[in-house]
């Protein structure tokens, strides 16, 4: 390469990183808190409506109130209203486990025009799919780990 | 799990805590939201394993329930409830025992919200 061409090449360089937002972290963290807060305390309303009416226990409440959560979630993604608010509220959107049901019904919507088998079939785990492959296979040694330590 | 208004407060704290970390996690080395949900998921088995996440989740309930590392922690709740039942096997039939609810609903909400809505933007 020539000299020439490599000193453009640095310069491009520089130039990009220059003009390349540099992120935020003090501010994104802070709405992040805010809105994954936020989530969890309408979280916290849903299970209690199930303590209280649904006759759960607390403990037993957990998984209705997932439910739920998933469901709002999809219900808000389908409206177009979930990623407007994810592109404000970063990881406070995505570490939810209505992010994980966002990501699911996103990519089911937009493959769609794929066709109802392949595309929203083969699609839907598209993102969330990495969440449960490591899900399992860390629950899987983490469970192996404790039957290990039990029968040693 | 805490009662009253202090129930919420903890519940924001701790839920707001977790996706606070999300974001550091995010920014500082720039990865994006499916490998930090990857990374808290993981994060959640292990603290499960190695006891600590069930006494979050009494301080915090949905703060501790709704973030995506109680996916981890109830999918190793499941295994090790099973294997208390029936042994190495158990392992493999009752990951998904205590998860079921979550993923279920996903996949069946996520299919009629293709049905019925079209991508916006």
């Amino acid at each position: 390469m020539p000299a020439r061409v490599r000193q453009d090449a640095s310069d491009y360089q520089q130039l990009a990183q220059s003009h390349t937002p540099s992120r935020p972290i003090l501010r994104n963290t802070v709405r992040a808190f805010l809105v994954g807060g936020g989530v969890c305390v309408i979280g916290q309303i849903v299970l209690l409506l199930f303590v209280r009416y649904g006759h759960f226990s607390p403990k037993e409440a957990g998984n209705p109130t997932s439910a739920v959560m998933v469901l709002l979630s999809v219900i808000f993604t389908a409206l177009g209203v979930y990623d407007r608010f994810a592109a404000w509220a970063g990881a406070g959107s995505a570490v939810p486990i209505t992010g994980f049901a966002n990501t699911m019904a996103s990519a089911a919507m937009e493959y769609r025009s794929e066709g109802l088998v392949l595309g929203v079939g083969g699609n839907m785990f598209k993102l969330a799919g990495p969440v449960i492959v490591y899900g399992v296979v860390s629950a899987f040694f983490v469970a192996l780990a404790r039957y290990a330590i039990q029968h040693l | 799990m805490q009662a009253g208004w202090e129930g919420f407060l903890y519940a924001f704290l701790v839920g707001g805590a977790i996706c606070a970390i999300g974001q550091i996690l995010m920014d500082s080395l720039k990865l994006n939201p499916g490998q930090v949900m990857v990374i808290l998921v993981v994060a959640g088995a292990v603290l499960d394993g190695i006891g600590l996440y069930d006494p979050l989740i009494r301080f915090a309930g949905a703060g501790a329930t709704v973030p995506i590392t109680s996916f981890g922690n109830s999918l190793v709740h499941g295994a090790l409830a099973e294997m208390k039942l029936h042994g190495l096997m158990g392992v493999i039939t009752g990951i998904f025992e205590v998860t079921s609810a979550g993923i279920s609903a996903a996949i069946i909400f996520a299919f009629l919200a293709a049905l019925v809505a079209k991508p916006k933007g």
